[in-house]
């Protein structure tokens, strides 16, 4: 595997990596903003990144914004927030052309580095403070957004079985926060919020493309100040958090207007990524239900024809095995039936050598693909941010490899079933 | 085989023609781990009345059958054809459009192997009455997952508002009804009339030595046999030039509203380099009007109409044209027709040439960034052949576009009075979450 060098300083309060390439006819930036998912934050946060990607003290509407973006030949700009386990990272990225395969030669990098520095270090202020009406402007948005969540079925389905299963812990908060603390929300507690962000988040700048090592070091120093270096602690990892089995497994049904049934099923499997056993748990969900040639894959839809879609994922940084899947809701017992029998089958060790050599070799792959993308490879990249036992990179596939049949049944005798979320549709019994 | 330079995008694109009409494009892309070949048929949802290859008479197929094919492919005497690939690194996918069916496959190993797999499953039909059976539960479940996606309803409610006849209204999927009409000899009738090479476009692009897979595919090629091949001979509907329905309203168990506008092309037949300078006017022309950066974006976030999932599109095909523009939002009602005055207004003013020289770049960057995804490239290039357009000329194709020549396609394509649908998604006021 071919493995470009990764190139890292501290900037001040930033940790920057440099990841060279010339694979790429553009230069992409990844800012990751880390600190705990909590209640009481997550809200504001997922609103900050709203403000921030919208407005600058330089170009303070969003228009003014957009076409300074536009005159750096359509440089993107976007910002949004997820959670890995119970960090919560705004990101914000962008993406420019690089200048050399441009006819006029612009000098699009620097301009590009000091438009990004001052999203995140030079806001639109009015009276101190982030400016009203754009505030509101955001809050309004956001709403929708967040009211929007229950409109795409699937996505509601995950909300909704991550809310019951995780109900006390902080991964049970959405990653976009509640509708109803936004309208607490003041201008200046926003501003409030931002300033302790810049203070005590874990700040790293990714950079990737074809990219002069000593240039891009020089524009960095000079766009990103470092006033706060010193009040920052060097890592901020949450603990493992408990993972508390309920005794008997919950079921959730619930029911709505819709012509498809979403079954969603929630297992606790402790492992987390940089546990030695997590490989084996990559492994262990690709032969369930990670590919297309999965055993729910196959079971459910292939063989019984029940679903356009059986599939499961692991939530790496949390430690849950999640499985998904459209049906007919007169179908929940056949279907559910079929998918914990397969989850039995993983248990007993009911899969051969063959079905491991083939997920290994689609694992391999895609995490080869992921590498092509700039985005997927700083992703990969970041994971080793979040534990604190990194996994280079070039040693994915040597790991991957190296797993057996036992450590898969290992991991798979580890994983308790927790939660089933079923949305069901209401005219459908009937048909 | 020819071989054409693109020395701004440092591209090399190596194509060939086969004895038996295959077009073969291969893209080397250095750097890239992996491998993407798309095989492509020009044959989607809306060819659903043609003369059968070998016969006289038009037959019109059940809605949905291109797609239920696609699905059908994938299974031989042995079995699943998902295995073939995922034994050997690669994972395997398919997507049915309008006028088009794509087989897939990516993979950073084993690219001999997988490419001998994509040519051969695709070049090989096998279907049972037993299988074909199967297959209806399948797809009944992928059409009830379209019919609770709010979006999809949106695009497709707006399709059917703004054209009478023509079969792009027809959910690409079809009906629960539809596809229980099809049978192993329909499918057999449409896979020998649209599967032939002459009709078909093999594009692979990434770490691969162009003249080495070029052999492997003219050998895999020369083993099978095919008849001449024949031109395939589609019903031309006659679709009215204006819109059918001016605004249709459907109601879904959703929190937000939604609300698409759709412009119908009034006359869409152009082609090639025409075509292709009509589509990116068109776009350049949505940018100005609806982008971030005008002055009607910046009015209807104010206004709270929007949010970020406002967007535009154009599609131009030969046959059919539209653009789309829209999002979610409280007030749809309101939102559309804002939409209908802006297009308005804008038709009254003279084109800002800053403007255009900003969004012409913004274009430009934007192609270059596309440029580093094998996936886009090889669907876009196919899509473009189909069309005898280019891909790689739409950098000096935006480059030479004019103030002058803008206006025209301003005024030829933006008739809101005759050209204009809308469609909303309104809250059923059941669901709302307690």
């Amino acid at each position: 595997m071919e493995q470009d060098r990764v190139i890292q300083f501290q900037a001040g309060s930033l940790n920057v990596h440099i990841i060279p390439s010339k694979t790429f006819k553009t230069t992409t930036f990844n800012i990751q903003l880390n600190a705990p998912l909590t209640e009481e934050t997550a809200t504001k946060r997922a609103l900050l990144s709203h403000i921030l990607q919208n407005s600058t003290a330089d170009h303070p509407s969003r228009q003014q914004l957009r076409s300074a973006l536009e005159e750096l030949y359509g440089a993107s700009l976007f910002s949004d927030v997820t959670k890995k386990g119970e960090h919560h990272i705004i990101s914000i990225r962008m993406e420019i052309a690089n200048e050399k395969f441009l006819k006029d030669q612009t000098p699009l990098m620097e301009e590009g580095i000091k438009l990004l520095a001052s999203v995140l270090r030079n806001p639109n202020l009015e009276n101190g403070t982030f400016n009203e009406k754009i505030v509101e402007e955001e809050k309004r948005s956001l709403a929708q957004k967040i009211s929007s969540v229950f409109d795409d079925k699937m996505r509601y389905a995950n909300k909704r079985l991550t809310e019951e299963m995780c109900q006390g812990e902080p991964f049970g908060v959405h990653v976009l926060g509640r509708e109803e603390d936004l309208q607490a929300i003041t201008s200046s507690a926003l501003f409030d919020y931002y300033k302790e962000t810049l203070k005590k988040d874990k700040m790293d700048l990714y950079i990737m493309g074809d990219v002069e090592e000593k240039e891009i070091t020089s524009f960095i120093m000079r766009y990103f100040p470092d006033e706060q270096a010193d009040e920052r602690e060097s890592r901020q990892l949450s603990e493992r958090s408990s993972n508390e089995l309920k005794d008997t497994p919950n079921e959730v049904v619930e029911e709505q207007s819709v012509q498809q049934g979403k079954l969603h099923i929630g297992y606790r499997t402790d492992v987390l990524y940089g546990d030695d056993d997590y490989f084996a748990m990559q492994l262990f969900n690709g032969i369930f239900g990670g590919f297309s040639h999965s055993k729910l894959f196959i079971n459910v839809r292939e063989k019984a024809s029940l679903a356009y879609y059986a599939a499961s994922r692991v939530e790496s940084f949390k430690g849950l095995l999640i499985v998904m899947s459209g049906i007919q809701s007169s179908h929940y017992k056949k279907a559910s039936d079929i998918i914990f029998k397969q989850m039995e089958e993983m248990k007993q060790g009911n899969f051969t050598e063959e079905d491991i050599e083939q997920t290994k070799a689609v694992y391999k792959n895609q995490i080869l693909e992921t590498m092509d993308v700039p985005r997927g490879r700083i992703e990969l990249e970041y994971h080793n941010e979040l534990t604190e036992n990194p996994i280079p990179l070039n040693e994915w596939v040597k790991r991957t490899d190296s797993v057996t049949k036992e450590d898969i049944v290992n991991v798979a005798k580890k994983i308790k079933l927790d939660t089933v979320y079923f949305l069901k549709g209401k005219e459908e019994a009937t048909k | 085989m020819t071989k054409q330079t693109f020395d701004q995008l440092q591209e090399t694109l190596y194509f060939d023609k086969l004895p038996n009409g295959l077009h073969v494009y291969v893209l080397p892309k250095k750097g890239f781990n992996k491998t993407f070949a798309t095989f492509t048929t020009k044959y989607g949802s809306i060819d659903n009345h043609f003369v059968p290859i070998g016969e006289e008479e038009p037959l019109r197929v059940p809605d949905g059958i291109a797609h239920f094919l696609e699905h059908k492919l994938f299974e031989d005497e042995e079995g699943d054809i998902f295995q073939e690939f995922s034994k050997k690194g690669a994972s395997a996918n398919a997507f049915t459009s309008f006028n088009r069916t794509a087989y897939l496959f990516s993979s950073t190993m084993n690219i001999e192997d997988n490419l001998e797999t994509l040519m051969d499953f695709v070049q090989k039909p096998y279907f049972t009455d037993e299988s074909v059976d199967k297959e209806k539960g399948i797809i009944e479940q992928e059409i009830k997952m379209y019919e609770d996606n709010p979006d999809w309803q949106n695009f497709f409610g707006l399709l059917k508002a703004m054209f009478k006849e023509h079969p792009v209204g027809i959910d690409i999927a079809g009906t629960v009804e539809s596809i229980n009409q099809t049978t192993k000899d329909l499918l057999y009738t449409c896979y020998k009339t649209f599967y032939h090479p002459g009709n078909m476009v093999l594009f692979i692009v990434g770490n691969v030595e162009p003249e080495k897979i070029l052999q492997q595919v003219r050998q895999n090629q020369a083993n099978k046999s095919f008849p001449e091949p024949e031109d395939i001979q589609r019903e031309i509907v006659k679709e009215p030039a204006e819109v059918d329905e001016k605004k249709v309203v459907i109601p879904m168990p959703v929190n937000t509203g939604k609300c698409l506008v759709g412009i119908k092309e009034q006359r869409p037949d152009k082609q090639g380099k025409d075509l292709l300078k009509h589509e990116l006017s068109v776009q350049l022309l949505l940018e100005m009007m609806f982008g971030q950066s005008s002055e009607n974006y910046q009015t209807l976030y104010e206004q709270g109409l929007i949010d970020d999932t406002f967007s535009f599109d154009y599609t131009g095909e030969y046959g059919f044209g539209f653009s789309v523009i829209g999002g979610d939002s409280k007030k749809p009602e309101t939102l559309g027709n804002a939409i209908k005055t802006m297009i308005s207004d804008f038709l009254q003013q003279p084109i800002n040439k800053d403007i255009v020289e900003r969004i012409r770049k913004k274009k430009i960057g934007y192609f270059l960034k596309a440029m580093n995804s094998p996936e886009y490239i090889a669907n876009q290039f196919t899509r473009y052949r189909f069309n005898d357009m280019d891909l790689f000329h739409v950098i000096p194709t935006l480059e030479a576009l004019t103030t002058e020549s803008l206006q025209e396609t301003l005024n030829d394509h933006f008739d809101v009075e005759t050209q204009m649908s809308q469609c909303l998604i309104v809250s059923e006021g059941e669901s709302q979450r307690a």
